[in-house]
């Protein structure tokens, strides 16, 4: 067994089995720390996947960002009872039911695509590869610069140049950061503290 | 090294990049115990210093170096306590949580050309990512402790470290702009030469984006004046109120690996990194060959530069601690939002403009002590530059693999 | 079935699979809030997972069939626009639990007719 499938072995089973333990967890705080664990292995994933600036997002944005703030959440409102919610047994039969039947046609599908690679020792991401890593029936204009650093090529689709094929990503990279700028705007608005019932008026009668 | 092991003493290769993983971890985890050890006998002299005290002197001679190691003995010898109402398995993970990220960051960063745990090529981002994981430690400790005081401690670090991620990562930004890349050997190989190399006398820019990078710096590693999560004076302990023993040591061993680390950064993005303000190596003529002998002793000398430039910066971190007041919680938010964020964006739209009018920088003002030939884009607009000085590999990975990163054609996107 | 030695697009995508169901079940049992919020979390992680691994060029026998950069950069769009959500769907459950002090969602019934 080659140490690139070894290391995915280790990953994936710690990405599954926490993503299992935060869907049997029954106390929101250990579901959020199964879920930063899931995510971080995740993450790791990524890199194995030779995608290394997504893992290092992954890392950045998910688990340092998102989910920091998932756990201030949690922590404001756990208190007392809210801790743990019992869900009933129905629910239970139910979600597992359709979670089953979802993962039936899941995995079988997965498992009738693309079969593995033939390279012996899969590449290693983040070091350079050679060339005897890719098939030989690979046209040597298609393929794809995997030599070149990712983060280059992501960095220059945002921008809009046009990478490997496709046309650039400058439109969808503008209508996110939009987006974020409206979201931004209405967390703030959301989470902003209530005014009292006028307070001035109440003043200016008393005045 | 890899090479070394699987191709002259054919061992597998599964089991060669475990002996490489190892070694690298081992050397790893002594420099953090180590600098822990250290960096509190430094924090202990520095304090009694400046209070007017002399500080330990009697543990292992006159300077009291001893000291850290008799304090580790102590609090090994402690009860390990825990809470009645704590989460038990939660209390137990969330110090070594907090080790772990500090450690797992040390992995990309690099102590001299090629002489680092993993050469990633997003080290810059992935250093800043994992040490955002650190705060999970210390907020799963405020939960599982059970105690309102660890609680509060906690809920402060949550927001202070969010908050204080967004000019951190902007200031980090500056210098990867320079560059031109994220990875940190290559951004400590572009500052190769004289001080005036280094980018924090890049531009005006730099120089007040590396102040707003240390006060961000202190910040996201909890040092005073920004340790609100510990703030003794109105939290008891903060978030390790509950601790004791071993498990609390934990926690101080990650402060002051995030500290070292985060002034590792800070001397790799602004200060040169392991290339002197002297380049002695370079007047040796020790560097001109990427391997052998001379390689390793031009090595030896940068790390040494780079360690003694990062402890500098813990030292100026210590002295900062024991000289300023805490902050409030709310002037901790203040500086961050109102002060640091604005002032980076500044700085990197003004690095921006420096960069795109092509003004000299401060190594081009010096005219004898301008950096080498070549500049290192990842490969794009630029005709490829085998930069001589960026050496990518270390002296035995080099012998192998001779495909550094940015060697391909920058037309290839317009072929198709 | 899947070479269990050298590790593919299926490996990876059975992951993501996994990921995918546990997040619809989190989603469909919790009837705390943020649990609800943190099955779509494990949801999006799970479809990012099979974006990544299609556009991976080492997992696949020719990768010039290869979806290339878009699977990463879908991927990243993925990430910012989870944290988006995160941050307005706790926005919301602040304000719930402010109103009603409950994060249970079985408790937000006040329009049931």
């Amino acid at each position: 067994m080659s140490w690139h499938a070894l290391e995915f072995y280790f990953l994936a089973l710690m990405a599954c089995a926490f993503a299992l333990a935060v869907v049997f967890a029954a106390n929101v705080v250990r579901m959020a720390f199964y879920l930063i664990l899931s995510l971080g292995a995740t993450a790791g994933l990524f890199f194995l996947a030779g995608a290394d600036f997504v893992g290092a997002m992954q890392l950045m944005m998910y688990v340092g960002g998102t989910l920091v703030l998932l756990v201030f959440g949690v922590m404001l409102t756990a208190q007392g009872p809210w801790v743990s919610i019992r869900t009933s047994g129905g629910e239970w039969v139910l979600a597992a039911l359709v979670g089953g039947s979802l993962l039936a046609v899941l995995v079988p599908t997965a498992m009738r695509l693309d079969p593995a690679p033939n390279h012996e020792h899969a590449a290693v991401p983040g070091t350079a590869h050679k060339s005897e890593n890719k098939a030989p029936d690979a046209k040597a204009s298609t393929e794809p610069q995997t030599t070149r650093p990712t983060a280059t090529r992501i960095g220059l689709g945002l921008i809009g140049a046009p990478t490997s094929g496709t046309s650039g990503y400058l439109l969808p990279f503008e209508a996110i950061s939009i987006h974020l700028l409206v979201v931004l705007i209405g967390a703030a608005y959301l989470a902003r503290p209530k005014r009292r019932a006028r307070p001035k008026l109440v003043e200016s009668d008393e005045a | 090294m890899t090479n070394l092991l699987y191709f002259q003493l054919g061992l597998p290769l599964a089991l060669a990049h475990v002996i490489v993983a190892l070694v690298a971890c081992f050397l790893l985890i002594n420099l953090i115990a180590v600098g822990a050890l250290f960096f509190i006998w430094l924090e202990r002299k520095v304090s009694g210093r400046i209070q007017d005290r002399l500080g330990p002197t009697r543990v292992g001679g006159k300077f009291g170096w001893l000291q850290t190691l008799a304090d580790g003995l102590k609090l090994i010898t402690k009860e390990d306590l825990m809470p009645k109402g704590a989460d038990a398995l939660l209390f137990r993970l969330a110090p070594y949580i907090s080790f772990c990220a500090s450690f797992c960051a040390f992995i990309a960063l690099p102590f001299a050309t090629g002489w680092v745990g993993l050469e990633l090529n997003v080290a810059a981002f992935f250093v800043l990512a994992v040490l955002g994981l650190e705060v999970f430690g210390v907020i799963l400790a405020g939960y599982s402790s059970a105690s309102k005081w660890s609680l509060f401690g906690a809920m402060r670090e949550a927001a202070q470290v969010v908050s204080y991620e967004v000019p951190l990562g902007m200031c980090v930004l500056v210098p990867v702009l320079i560059a031109g890349s994220m990875d940190l050997t290559k951004i400590g190989n572009l500052q190769a030469g004289w001080f005036t190399n280094w980018y924090i006398f890049h531009d005006p820019f730099t120089f007040v984006t590396f102040w707003v990078f240390f006060t961000c710096a202190v910040a996201s590693v909890n040092r005073a004046p920004f340790d609100l999560a510990e703030a003794e004076s109105e939290l008891v302990a903060g978030f390790h109120t509950e601790y004791s023993g071993l498990r609390w040591s934990f926690f101080f061993m990650a402060e002051y690996g995030s500290m070292f680390l985060v002034s590792g950064l800070g001397t790799v993005l602004f200060f040169g990194g392991w290339n002197g303000p002297i380049p002695v190596a370079d007047l040796l003529g020790l560097s001109a060959s990427h391997s052998g002998v001379a390689f390793f002793i031009a090595n030896l000398l940068g790390m040494t530069g780079f360690i003694f430039k990062s402890v500098i910066l813990v030292t100026v971190m210590i002295w900062i601690r024991w000289t300023l007041p805490r902050l409030r919680i709310d002037q901790v938010i203040t500086t961050c939002w109102k002060y640091c964020t604005p002032i980076a964006a500044v700085m990197f739209t003004g690095v921006v403009f420096w960069q795109a009018l092509g003004i000299p920088s401060g190594g081009d003002l010096a005219p004898r002590l301008g950096r080498p030939a070549g500049a290192s884009r990842e490969g794009w607009l630029m005709p490829d530059a085998a930069n001589p000085t960026v050496a990518q590999h270390g002296p035995a990975a080099h012998a192998a693999t001779e495909a550094p990163t940015n060697t391909h054609t920058p037309t290839d996107p317009q072929t198709k | 079935m899947p070479d269990l030695q050298t590790i593919g697009l299926s490996h990876y995508l059975i992951v993501g699979a996994i990921m995918f169901v546990c997040g619809a079940v989190c989603m469909a049992t919790k009837r705390n809030a943020l649990g609800v919020l943190m099955g779509i979390e494990l949801v999006l992680n799970g479809a990012n997972v099979n974006f990544v691994a299609f556009g991976s060029d080492f997992l696949r026998r020719n990768p010039a069939y290869g979806i290339g950069l878009d699977g990463q950069i879908i991927a990243l769009f993925v990430i910012v626009l989870a944290a988006a959500e995160a941050a307005v769907a706790l926005a919301i459950v602040l304000n719930f639990y402010n109103n009603h002090s409950t994060v249970d969602v079985d408790r937000a019934d006040e329009l049931k007719g």
